[in-house]
């Protein structure tokens, strides 16, 4: 195998030499597929040391690159008087002090047959969600692992995310086999190690290799120190694994990702093909709608297109003017997707904040969005035994499957048949972290059976009947604030009036409804899930809703007001200082929570996050409970809700 | 129906821009007159043809770029018609800052990364396409195609925003932005190769010719203008030298060089045994350095 990319140099060719050795040059680097792989595994199983190796032995460290890495060894290195080649790679200050690797590095090289991208991912527990990260776009996985210490809790970990993630061919590569005296019976046993706990992964392809990424053995050249090993190296396998995803066989699914208006006579859909082709004047459906449509025309800057496929960024222009907007798809009419907003997924929880269910984030696939709640947490999945248990919620690194239930409903497919189809992020709405990787099981029977039934007596009707327009005033703030008080005060004046109106107190509610639920932070979630969807029903019933509830996270209050429509959710934040509230202590709860006998309580041991924007604020110091309900009644008056 | 390796990098470029449209209220594209931009701005045509890309192009100019690179610039501006917005660090400028008196490290803290960072939060731009690519240093491997910074410009390399297949996390608060790196996975040589596949114009400097260069630090260094004073034993040569990339002259070294067509530079490129930041001086301050000026803004 030659390992060179440089094209032999006559002594002083001529420039149309140049250009014909250059071009032919050009031309076999056209035919060169790609391929995507990451190098995953444990700590110390030696990641950064193999790409180095390659990277190295493909020639494609540059002088002044070794030169730098010579100094760096004497400095950072961990292996004496050797270059350390995984210091070509750690790329970070922290990584190099640490001697670890946090973030997945991407890294080119490329030999006589193949291009290869490399992502070389951390195998720190704590950085998962980078390995999550290189994992997504590979089409293989190398697991490497140390041959003197064997198949370890990462090596599942990494394994099973890999398998997760759709990869379905495998390397499993025995590192540092010159520490076990380059021993048959070690592989063998960690070949077999690896085989066992992986069989339900559903791995089409797994290769185990030999090999001394330190010493060169087996990575790119064959190793004269294993007469027993007569499998190939390393690279001698990347060169040829099959990778086709079929992408062009399945039906075409093209993503809107921005609609391209330069004047009046011209509307350009521009996205990149997820899968199939798509020729000039073929039937397309879009997704949302079912409405069918003809492609006139494929445009690109270097001319229409008779035909495109699966990967290529282009802008389809069609035959008339039908709606299409970013987050819905063109489809193949006989093999549409799936149009639902309740699914089964399964998830990566990247956050330090835990995954709760009834809390609600924002949901994303490649270019469509909406806010979704976890409506249900069906299991947790072991990442050492591939066991389900049942789990509260989710923490950081942890793998489950949930049920999810969009706002407006998505075009998608599973994972299981489309990668790019079947994917979403879940975005936390406060913080705009991306704190979870979804990939979609399948749709709930629910939400294609279960369809809204059109009522003839609707919400204004019922509410013109009562001469006022339906609202939440949703009172949040510490126990013992006065929320309740005001509340009670200000019910009693609508009341007089003649509104119909209801009160939804928090201990109350615990006494019936919620008798079922705790303190912990799930369950307040749910606590306030459900006011939420109750106090929504009395909404629809044309009632003015007064909800007074602690209602401490920011991420619940906005849940509620997701529920329901614009002006129909007034915030009141009740503004007393904790000193105040614990100096009040109405019901004696705040000497007990300090004590310690009562635990978490917002304000002591949970957190109360107060509103940044709410449509009304009061600060009860100093002032009185009368004077604070007249002044939220004028507010609402001013505004015409009665 | 197979796409090229270059088919693919460009599909994968006009994505990336399409979303940064389709998502941000208020892009532009950094635009340094390099052959990266260059590409880049060939690629930012492509991806909204037939109309114009629909943000304007900035250019930081550190005062001290080669005199050739700004009449390149304005060249194209008028040829393609894009909005272009020049930004200079006009205190540096009153203050006389420069390589030759200041040194590289404060030159191009002031003169760049100040000047970028002032040129950002005075328009409220929320998203910056960058043309930098993962294999021209180590820190830039790392970095995300979508890359966060918090309301002070900056970049936490420990805590990046995870990025699953080709879904973009675009969501940004009050201050914050995102910098976006649409040719992250090419590499040197597929820069030059489409270049030449493209017929994409750029500036003559990359093309061998005879200049005037003076011998320092090792380096070549083109005297450009006046500015430069030559020290103690210098002595000004004619050499037949291009350079690999640009920046301010006096911190980017020539190599000599016969290569007068693009074929040449591909073929010298093919055979070249150290990297093309190797003639930046700014990246040897200290290692790691690149990093450093990265987590302070700089692109």
């Amino acid at each position: 195998m030659t390992m060179t990319q440089t094209p032999e140099l006559n002594a002083e060719p001529s420039r149309a030499e140049i250009a014909a050795e250059v071009h032919q040059f050009l031309a076999e680097q056209e035919q060169k597929t790609l391929l995507r792989f990451l190098t995953c595994g444990s700590v110390d199983d030696g990641k950064s040391t193999l790409i180095g190796r390659l990277l190295y032995d493909t020639k494609l460290i540059f002088e002044d690159q070794l030169a730098a890495l010579e100094r760096d060894s004497r400095k950072h290195g961990t292996v004496g008087e050797d270059f350390d080649l995984a210091l070509l790679v750690d790329g970070l200050e922290a990584e190099r002090e640490q001697g670890i690797t946090i973030d997945v590095a991407y890294r080119f090289f490329s030999t006589s047959k193949r291009k290869f991208i490399v992502a070389d991912t951390p195998g720190h527990e704590q950085y998962t969600r980078n390995m999550a990260t290189g994992a997504s776009t590979a089409d293989l996985a190398v697991v490497l692992i140390d041959a003197r210490r064997g198949v370890l809790q990462q090596t599942r970990r990494h394994s099973f995310i890999a398998s997760l993630l759709g990869i379905r061919n495998i390397v499993v590569a025995v590192n540092k086999i010159d520490l076990v005296d380059h021993s048959q019976e070690v592989f063998n046993q960690i070949t077999a190690d690896y085989a066992a706990f992986s069989r339900t992964l559903g791995f089409t392809n797994v290769q185990a290799i030999p090999m001394s990424a330190r010493f060169g053995d087996n990575v790119t050249i064959r190793s004269d120190k294993m007469d027993w090993y007569d499998g190939p190296t390393l690279l001698e396998h990347l060169e040829v694994v099959p990778v086709d995803e079929g992408l062009l066989d399945k039906p075409l699914r093209f993503p809107v990702q921005y609609v391209n208006r330069p004047n009046l006579d011209y509307r350009g859909f521009c996205g990149t093909i997820a899968s199939g082709m798509v020729t000039q004047g073929d039937t397309v459906v879009v997704a949302k709608s079912g409405k069918p449509s003809t492609v006139a025309r494929i445009v690109t800057q270097d001319g229409d297109l008779q035909t495109a496929a699966a990967g290529q960024a282009v802008t389809l222009v069609l035959s008339d003017e039908i709606e299409v907007s970013r987050g819905n798809m063109l489809v193949s009419p006989e093999h549409r997707p799936v149009i639902a907003d309740q699914f089964e997924a399964t998830v990566v929880w990247f956050d330090d904040k835990a995954m709760i269910p009834g809390r609600s984030y924002l949901l994303r696939t490649e270019t469509d969005q909406a806010p979704a709640s976890v409506t249900a947490l069906k299991h947790r999945i072991d990442v050492n035994s591939f066991a389900h248990e049942a789990a509260k919620h989710l923490d950081l690194n942890e793998v489950g499957v949930i049920n999810l239930s969009t706002q407006a409903p998505l075009a998608f497919d599973t994972y299981a048949a489309n990668r790019v189809t079947g994917a979403f992020v879940l975005i936390d709405r406060i913080t705009n972290a991306t704190v979870g990787a979804g990939m979609i099981n399948h749709e709930l029977r629910r939400a294609s059976n279960v369809h809204w039934q059109s009522l003839d007596v609707n919400k204004s009707a019922r509410a013109d009947l009562k001469l006022q327009k339906p609202v939440v005033l949703w009172f949040t703030g510490l126990s013992g604030s006065g929320k309740s008080t005001i509340a009670n005060l200000l019910e009693k004046r609508l009341f007089a009036e003649g509104r119909h109106t209801y009160t939804l107190d928090g201990d109350n509610v615990r006494h019936g409804l919620n008798r079922d639920l705790g303190f912990t932070e799930d369950d307040r979630v749910e606590n306030i899930r459900r006011v939420g969807e109750v106090s929504k029903l009395m909404v629809d019933a044309g009632m003015i809703v007064l909800v007074s509830f602690i209602s401490p996270f920011i991420s619940e209050r906005r849940m509620a007001r997701s529920l329901m429509e614009d002006h129909e959710f007034v915030e009141v934040f009740v503004d007393t200082s904790f000193e105040e509230c614990a100096r009040r202590d109405p019901k004696g709860l705040y000497a007990k929570a300090l004590r310690g006998e009562i635990k978490n309580f917002t304000g002591v041991d949970s957190p109360y996050e107060a509103p940044e924007a709410a449509e009304i604020h009061v600060k009860t110091d100093g002032r009185t409970a009368e004077d604070l309900a007249d002044e939220i009644e004028a507010w609402l008056k001013d505004r015409g809700y009665f | 129906m197979t796409m090229t390796h270059l088919q693919r990098l460009e599909a994968e470029a006009i994505h990336i821009f399409r979303e940064v449209a389709a998502t941000f209220s208020k892009p532009v594209m950094l635009y340094s007159v390099g052959k990266d931009s260059s590409v880049m701005l060939h690629l930012a045509m492509k991806a909204f043809y037939p109309a114009k890309p629909p943000f304007p192009f900035l250019h930081v100019d550190s005062h001290w770029k080669f005199r050739e690179m700004i009449e390149f610039r304005d060249q194209m501006a008028e040829k393609l018609g894009f909005d272009l917005l020049v930004h200079k660090n006009q205190d540096g400028v009153r203050d006389g800052v420069g390589p030759f008196t200041h040194g590289s490290s404060s030159h191009t803290h002031i003169m760049k990364t100040m000047a970028l960072r002032e040129a950002l939060s005075l328009h409220g731009f929320d998203a910056a396409f960058g043309g930098a690519r993962r294999d021209e240093e180590k820190s830039r491997a790392k970095e995300r195609i979508f890359s966060f910074r918090n309301a002070q410009q900056s970049w936490d390399p420990k805590n990046q925003r995870p990025e699953m297949w080709k879904i973009y996390n675009t969501r940004v608060g009050q201050g914050e932005s995102i910098r976006v790196f649409p040719i992250s996975n090419w590499t040197e040589l597929d820069v030059w190769q489409y270049i030449l596949q493209e017929g994409i114009p750029i500036v003559p400097l990359y093309f061998a010719k005879k200049r005037p260069v003076v011998e320092r630090d090792g380096m070549l260094i083109m005297k450009d203008d006046d500015r430069m004073e030559l020290r103690d034993g210098e002595v000004l040569q004619e050499r037949l030298v291009r350079f690999r990339t640009l920046g301010c002259y006096p911190l980017t070294g020539a190599v000599e060089s016969s290569a007068d067509t693009l074929e040449g530079i591909v073929r010298e490129t093919l055979v070249a045994r150290t990297s093309e930041r190797q003639g930046r001086a700014i990246d040897h301050d200290e290692s790691g350095s690149m990093e450093k000026k990265k987590r302070e803004g700089y692109f």
